[in-house]
Parts: structure tokens; C-alpha cells; sequence
């Protein structure tokens, strides 16, 4: 039973200093699904989701508490290293953050340190990810130029199709479209219903809609805690706490 | 009412541009003093002859006006001492910017900022009275004074400049891209190298230039150090006089307006531009490359 | 699809140690950088401290210096370098806070602003020797000062100005806009919104800036040595238009040119001493001030 989950979070506490921002998480995730993450901000959200890359790492001052299996290994254990780890789970930003490189430098780089020196094998690999990015026709005759010519949603798909290359299991999306217009929102959106067949997508997102559009499972995440999670479409339609019923319908939040 | 208030704000504004212009004339004063002393050493000698002459002998009869040594010692000295300011400047920032936890940071800055405040002499008197016997004993040298002892003495006052301003650079690196290169596995280190370092290199560099200027035109340490040969020297450890040091030891000795005298403030001009070219090289880069950051949208 | 994946782990596993390797050595060789600086100023300053303390008396501190500078104290040096510096700092002060708030606060960004800046830059990159040179020609030579305090204050000042600039500039910057702001829209003029909100505000600032300036004057040597400074004076200055000695000239000659080298070593290493306390002591104030600041502001 335990095998259908790609991730399995439980009992996962999350602290800042002394501030505790996630309590005692638990939760399951389907592999080739795309399970969204609600919730107001400051709620935990983002938080948990970077800790599912040990992002967090970062932070000097924070601790985390309790168990995260990715297949069948715990991602907090001493042992795991961390190199590793973000290797296999890739992460997509709330702004776009392509590197001051080339276009295809910036897909290339996450081959390149990881070792990968065969040179057609990296052109292939730049090519399928821009692909898979539907990104490759807009910029296949400038793949040389600095990323950063591009637009806002064209970097966004840049920094898709860089985390794509190296062949992620899970790919995390913080809100990967909050700071792109409706027509590259859009793009994003229909992106991820495309790439679900190759990974385990967990986004984050503020904006309910979206959530509703692009994911098969959703979480309520409400003051650190995860309040409810269901079937997308069950949680919209008929959730189970009256907490979340006030969220969805914009009650508060 | 309000028309007087406003024509003392028009005074008061027009008052500060003045002195403001005042500041930036000291620039043009030296020029002006420095050019108007030393241009009439050129009615002896050549600039060609000057600049490129062999043998400094300003006092023998007749005189050699000729600077090439000096030069070539001012260059060779910040050269040296750029070899070892720039790697030990930029690793200390990317210590103090990466690696070092916030505390430890608190603590090494201001002893950075310290070390920049040693003054001169007191670094000069350090490397005769210490360094320059160990070099000797040590190496088996007839004199600890030399080109080296000078580099290496020069280091101190450059590696600050060089780190801090480094340290700036690297530490304006947008956090987003670090993040976006750990996501992908990177490691520090490749993170560092592939993203961090490029995307501050315009920082780094003006860092760079700024305390090779500072390391030229430095004078109490070479004066106290280096020598004082002038002859082009031919190894680490040769005694030698750069264009500071030549001023500030000779001008007491010079007959004032004799030919020494304005030979000596020739090679200030000389040495002015050296230090104006390199500010202004750091200059254009600070502007034109600007730190690329995150992407704008 | 498997296939490329099998390729970029085995690639992975192949070089993932070297990597790991790579990084450990390379971080290890910045600390050790670091560690570098610190041990040079550490180095430095025990050094001078273990030979200097034992010169340092009461006799040192308030004595001329006798027989030929080979014994007795260093009194006119002590106050020849209080004098220069605080004087220096003086003149600067005002011009430089004056042009600081025309640029930060009266001029529009421009062509003009930007060679204003570029002149200042400069100004802060000419060599102290040079300064010197100028010091010579202009206050010394031109301005028919003679060598003197009055010339060498100049020199000085000339020297710290780009210090005081930047460092004011810096505070001005600091001073957020909402407050300027506020003030105009009450119906301040630009002079009154300056005078009474922005430099109260860049007040501490601006302070630290003139301690980082009066201690780099004081330690300067090039600038004075043609302006200023001489072997001995056997008083203290009795008028601006004196010739007067300084630390570190004192420590320059008595290394270099004294009558007996060997003999004034203690006096050397007591100078530079005294010199560096007090050079470093005022650094460590200002750094000290300016953290409580910047805490402050948070």
C-alpha cells in the first residue's frame, strides 16, 4: 500500500529560531500526480515544499523535526546527501531566476556539474527540455543569446525545461506563475497538465482557481498545520471541514 | 513669504554647489600644480627620453633624467603584490560573504576594515624590522630591502580594499539564483564558481583595479623597503625604487626649481596618470557591467 | 527515457566524490585565506605591542626628545599629529558634508553628477605622494604658507575630503525619502526639509565618517613630509605658520635616517605603538558606533 506514494511526510515540525512554522505535518504523495498546495500566505506552504528539497538548508537558524520518504529513503537523515537529494526533486521559483547565461548554458548547467561531458548527449538534452518546456520553436534560432533577453513567462519556462534536464523524479513548483500575466499563466498551466506523465508535481499556489485547474489532489495548509487533503475536485465541491469551506469560498484568507 | 523662503533655498542650493565644485577642483588644482612644476623638465630631456631614459642619476653632473627603472619597479611591485592580494582578497570575501556564519562574519569584517587602517609607516617599519631579516636569513640574500619584502608588505594594504569591495559584490548576488543553482544539484562550491563568481565579476573586478591603484601609489611602504636601487631589476629579490619612493625621498634633497626638482614632480605626473587610468578603467567597468541580477520582467 | 537517465546517474556517481573532494579543498583554502588576514594584523600589531610597551612611560609620553632624538619623549609628536589631524578634519568636515548634500540631496542624476563623481573617485585614488607634491606647490610654495602646520593641515584635508564625502553621502542615502517626503508635503522648502530631518537623521553617520577621516590623517606620512614635518622642533608650536613634528614622520626618520638606528629602536617601536593605538582606536570606535547604528535603524 505504502508503494503507491512517492513522498511521505509524517509528524514533520518546521522551526525558525524559535518560531515553529509547520506542526506535525503528515501527507501523501501519488507519483505522476500534480498535488497543489493552498492556502493564505505565511500559512506553511512554501515552507514545506522547501523542505521537500531541503531548500531550508539555507536558513542557519532552522530546524526540522520528523520523517520525509522519498521512495523509500528519508531525506533528513544525516546520511542523505543533499546534492543528491535536489538532483532527484527539482524546484521551480515564484520568480523566474534563469542564470545571467545563454540559453543554453542555463538548461545545460545542471548536466554539466553533474558530471554529464558528452557534448551531443547535452544538445539532445537541451533540445527535448525546451521541447518538453514549449519553449523550443520561440527561441531555437537565438540559443545562444543571454537568457535574460527573454519575457517573464519565457523564463519561467526556461527554469522548467533547466530543472527538466537533468531528469528529476518530482519537480516542486513554487507559485511558478504569480509573477507572469494571464496569457503566460496560461502556458505554465497547460505545461503542467503536459508533464505530469513524466513527474510528481507538487505546486504551490494562492490562487484557488489555478489550483483547481492543474492539480488531481489539493492540501489546505492553515496556519502551519495541513488542515485537508482530498481529490481536487472533492475538496472544491464538497470539503470536509467547514475551515476549508470558508477558505475556498473566500471567507477569509 | 513663500518667495523669501524660496530664494533662501535657492541661495542655500547654490551655495552648496559651489563648495561641491570646490571638492572636485582639488582634482584639477593638482593637475594644474603638478603640470605647471613639472612640465619644465621636458625643455632638458625628451618625454621619450624621460619616460623610457635608462639611468636615473639626478644629482651626478650631467644629470640622467631617464624614469624606466622607476616605472618599471612601480609596476613590478603592484604586479607582485597583485599576485598575492587578488587570490588572498577574493577567497577571504567569498569566505566572509559564503561561508563564514553570520557571528564569525561580525567579528572578521571590522578586523578587515583594521588592517586597512594600519598606517602605512608602521606596515614599512614592520617589514624592515621583521621581515626583511628573516627574508634575508632565510633565502641567503644580500638584502632583505628588495622588490619582494615591498610586494608582499603592499599586500596588506591592498587585500582590504580588494576584499571588502569583493565581499560587496558577492553579497549583492541575488539569492535567487544561488537557489536556482542548488536546485538543480549543484554543490556550494560549483554554485559559487558557475553562477556567484561571474555574475559579481564587474564588482570584483573594480575591486581588483582600485587596489592595484592603491598598491601603485602607495609610498611609505616602498620607501621604507624596497631598496631603493634604481636599476631594472632582474629578480624577486633585487633591490629596487619606485616612482613614490623617488619623490619622497629626494625632494628634501632637491634644489628647489632646479632641473631634480622638476623632474621629480615630472614623475608625479607620470605617476597621477597611472593611478587616474586606473581609476577610471574601474570606473567604466562599475557602469557598463552592471550587476546582472535577477532577471527584471 | 531510461536510457538518458541511466546516463546522467552514472555520470553522477562517476564524478559525484571528486566533486565533493573539489569542494572540501577549495573551501578549505578560503578559510585559510581569511585566517591569513587576520594573523597579518594580529602579527602586526603584537609585534609592535610586545617591542613598543616597554618605551612606553610617563617620561615618553610628556618629554621632548633629547640628545639628538636618542632619548627623552615624543611629546611634540604626540601633539604635532593631534594637531594636523583634528585640524585637517576641521576643514574638511564642512566642505565635505556640503558637497555631500549637493550631490545626494540638491543634484539631478545626470552627465554632470556622474563627472562630479567620477572627479571624487578620483580625487580618492591620486597617490598620497602626490598629495604631497601639490601640498608643495600650492599651500607651501603658491599660497606662501612655508612649511607649516597651516600647509600640512591642508594637504591633510584635502586628502580626507573623498573620505568624508563617501561616508556622508552614505548616511545621507540611508535617510529613507518617506521623510523627506513628509517634510515637503508639509511645506518645507528643500533647505529647512534637509537642515531640520535629513541631517539630524545622517547625523551619526556622517560623525563616524570624520573619525575614519582624523585617523587616516593622522597616520599619513607622504602628504607631510614636504608640507609639514620636520626631524626636531624644540618646543611645542606656539602658531599655525610653525613647522612641527608628527608620529609618523618621527617613526620614519628615527627608522631610517636617525643618528644611531640600533640605539632608538625602543623609541621607534614605542612611536609606532602609540601610533597605531590611537589610529586603531579610533577605527574600532567608529565601527563599533556605526554597528549600534545600523542595529539601531533595524
Amino acid at each position: 500500500m505504502t508503494e503507491d506514494y512517492k513522498i511521505r511526510a509524517s509528524h514533520l515540525n518546521f522551526y525558525y529560531g524559535n518560531a515553529q512554522a509547520l506542526y506535525d505535518i503528515s501527507i501523501n504523495i501519488k507519483p505522476s500526480r500534480v498535488t497543489a498546495l493552498i492556502g493564505p500566505s505565511g500559512c506553511g506552504k512554501s515552507t514545506f515544499l522547501r523542505c521537500l528539497n531541503r531548500m531550508n538548508d539555507l536558513i542557519p537558524i532552522s530546524r526540522v523535526e520528523g520523517e520525509i520518504m522519498l521512495d523509500n529513503i528519508n531525506i533528513n537523515d544525516p546520511s542523505v546527501d543533499v546534492v543528491m537529494l535536489r538532483r532527484r526533486v527539482g524546484m521551480v521559483f515564484q520568480k523566474p531566476n534563469p542564470f545571467p547565461k545563454s540559453i543554453f548554458e542555463n538548461v545545460a548547467y545542471g548536466l554539466k556539474v553533474n558530471g554529464v561531458k558528452d557534448k551531443a548527449f547535452i544538445e539532445r538534452r537541451v533540445e527535448e527540455s525546451l521541447k518538453k518546456a514549449a519553449l523550443w520553436d520561440e527561441v531555437k534560432d537565438r540559443i545562444h543569446q543571454s537568457a535574460l533577453m527573454l519575457s517573464g513567462g519565457q523564463q519561467q519556462r526556461l527554469c522548467i525545461a533547466r530543472a527538466m534536464a537533468v531528469e528529476p523524479e518530482v519537480l516542486l513548483m513554487d507559485e511558478p506563475a504569480s509573477a507572469l500575466d494571464p496569457i503566460a499563466t496560461q502556458k505554465i498551466e497547460d505545461l503542467i497538465g503536459e508533464l505530469k506523465q513524466y513527474y510528481t508535481i507538487i505546486i504551490v499556489t494562492h490562487n484557488m482557481q489555478q489550483a483547481a485547474r492543474v492539480s488531481d489532489m489539493t492540501a489546505f495548509f492553515y496556519m502551519g498545520k495541513l488542515i485537508e487533503m482530498d481529490e481536487t475536485d472533492t475538496l472544491f465541491t464538497r470539503p470536509g471541514l467547514k475551515q476549508t469551506e470558508d477558505y475556498i469560498t473566500g471567507r477569509f484568507g | 513669504m513663500a518667495t523669501i523662503r524660496q530664494r533662501t533655498d535657492n541661495s542655500v542650493r547654490f551655495i552648496f554647489f559651489v563648495i561641491a565644485l570646490a571638492s572636485i577642483s582639488i582634482l584639477f588644482m593638482i593637475m594644474i600644480f603638478l603640470f605647471a612644476e613639472g612640465m619644465p623638465i621636458f625643455k632638458k630631456v625628451s618625454i621619450y627620453q624621460f619616460v623610457f631614459g635608462k639611468y636615473w642619476y639626478p644629482t651626478s653632473s650631467p644629470p640622467d633624467f631617464g624614469i624606466f627603472a622607476l616605472i618599471v619597479a612601480s609596476v613590478a611591485v603592484t604586479m607582485v603584490s597583485a599576485a598575492i592580494s587578488i587570490p588572498l582578497g577574493v577567497m577571504t570575501a567569498v569566505y566572509l560573504a559564503e561561508l563564514a556564519h553570520k557571528r564569525v562574519a561580525e567579528i572578521l569584517k571590522p578586523i578587515v576594515e583594521l588592517l586597512a587602517a594600519l598606517p602605512s609607516v608602521v606596515i614599512g617599519f614592520f617589514g624592515m624590522v621583521v621581515v626583511a631579516p628573516f627574508l634575508q636569513d632565510t633565502f641567503g640574500i644580500p638584502t632583505g630591502l628588495n622588490l619582494f619584502n615591498a610586494a608582499l608588505m603592499l599586500s596588506f594594504m591592498s587585500v582590504p580594499t580588494i576584499c571588502s569591495l569583493s565581499e560587496d559584490a558577492i553579497y549583492s548576488v541575488p539569492v535567487a539564483l544561488k537557489e536556482g543553482s542548488l536546485a538543480l544539484g549543484a554543490t556550494h562550491l560549483e554554485t559559487l564558481m558557475r553562477v556567484v563568481l561571474p555574475a559579481s565579476i564587474s564588482g570584483i573586478s573594480t575591486a581588483v583595479i582600485l587596489g592595484m591603484s592603491r598598491a601603485i601609489g602607495e609610498t611609505m611602504v616602498v620607501l621604507m623597503v624596497a631598496g631603493g636601487a634604481a636599476m631594472v631589476p632582474s629578480s624577486l629579490f633585487d633591490p629596487v625604487r619606485p616612482m613614490t619612493a623617488s619623490i619622497a625621498a629626494e625632494m628634501a634633497e632637491a634644489p628647489f626649481r632646479g632641473d631634480h626638482y622638476h623632474a621629480l614632480f615630472a614623475t608625479g605626473i607620470v605617476l597621477f596618470l597611472f593611478t587616474l587610468l586606473f581609476n577610471i578603467i574601474a570606473d567604466r567597468i562599475s557602469h557598463k557591467y552592471r550587476q546582472t541580477g535577477e532577471a527584471s520582467l | 527515457m531510461t536510457d538518458e537517465k541511466t546516463i546522467i546517474e552514472s555520470s553522477f556517481d562517476r564524478v559525484y566524490r571528486k566533486r565533493r573532494l573539489i569542494q572540501k579543498s577549495l573551501f578549505l583554502l578560503f578559510r585559510l585565506a581569511a585566517l591569513i588576514n587576520c594573523a597579518g594584523l594580529f602579527l602586526v600589531v603584537s609585534f609592535i605591542a610586545l617591542k613598543g610597551y616597554k618605551a612606553i612611560s610617563w617620561e615618553f609620553l610628556t618629554q621632548p626628545p633629547i640628545d639628538s632624538m636618542t632619548k627623552g619623549g615624543i611629546l611634540p609628536c604626540i601633539v604635532g599629529t593631534l594637531c594636523l589631524g583634528i585640524g585637517s578634519i576641521i576643514v574638511a568636515l564642512p566642505i565635505g558634508v556640503a558637497s555631500a548634500i549637493y550631490l545626494n540631496e540638491y543634484a539631478s542624476p545626470g552627465r554632470f553628477l556622474r563627472l562630479i563623481r567620477l572627479g571624487i573617485s578620483n580625487l580618492a585614488g591620486v597617490p598620497s605622494v602626490v598629495f604631497g607634491l601639490f601640498g608643495f606647490a600650492f599651500f607651501v610654495v603658491y599660497l606662501k604658507m612655508g612649511e607649516s602646520i597651516l600647509a600640512g593641515v591642508l594637504t591633510l584635508a584635502s586628502l580626507t575630503l573623498p573620505v568624508i564625502i563617501g561616508s556622508t553621502e552614505e548616511a545621507l542615502k540611508s535617510v529613507p525619502d518617506t521623510y523627506r517626503e513628509a517634510s515637503l508635503a508639509l511645506g518645507a522648502t528643500r533647505w529647512q526639509t534637509i537642515y531640520r530631518v535629513v541631517l539630524p537623521a545622517a547625523l551619526p553617520g556622517t560623525l563616524t565618517g570624520a573619525i575614519l577621516g582624523l585617523s587616516r590623517a593622522a597616520g599619513e606620512t607622504a602628504p607631510i613630509m614636504f608640507t609639514a614635518a620636520v626631524f626636531f622642533t624644540p618646543g611645542l608650536p606656539g602658531s599655525v605658520f610653525d613647522k612641527i613634528m608628527a608620529m609618523p614622520y618621527h617613526i620614519y626618520v628615527l627608522a631610517t635616517a636617525g643618528t644611531n638606528i640600533e640605539a632608538t629602536r625602543p623609541l621607534q617601536y614605542g612611536t609606532a605603538l602609540l601610533l597605531i593605538a590611537m589610529v586603531l582606536g579610533m577605527n574600532l570606535v567608529a565601527i563599533i558606533w556605526r554597528s549600534v547604528l545600523r542595529k539601531r535603524m533595524k
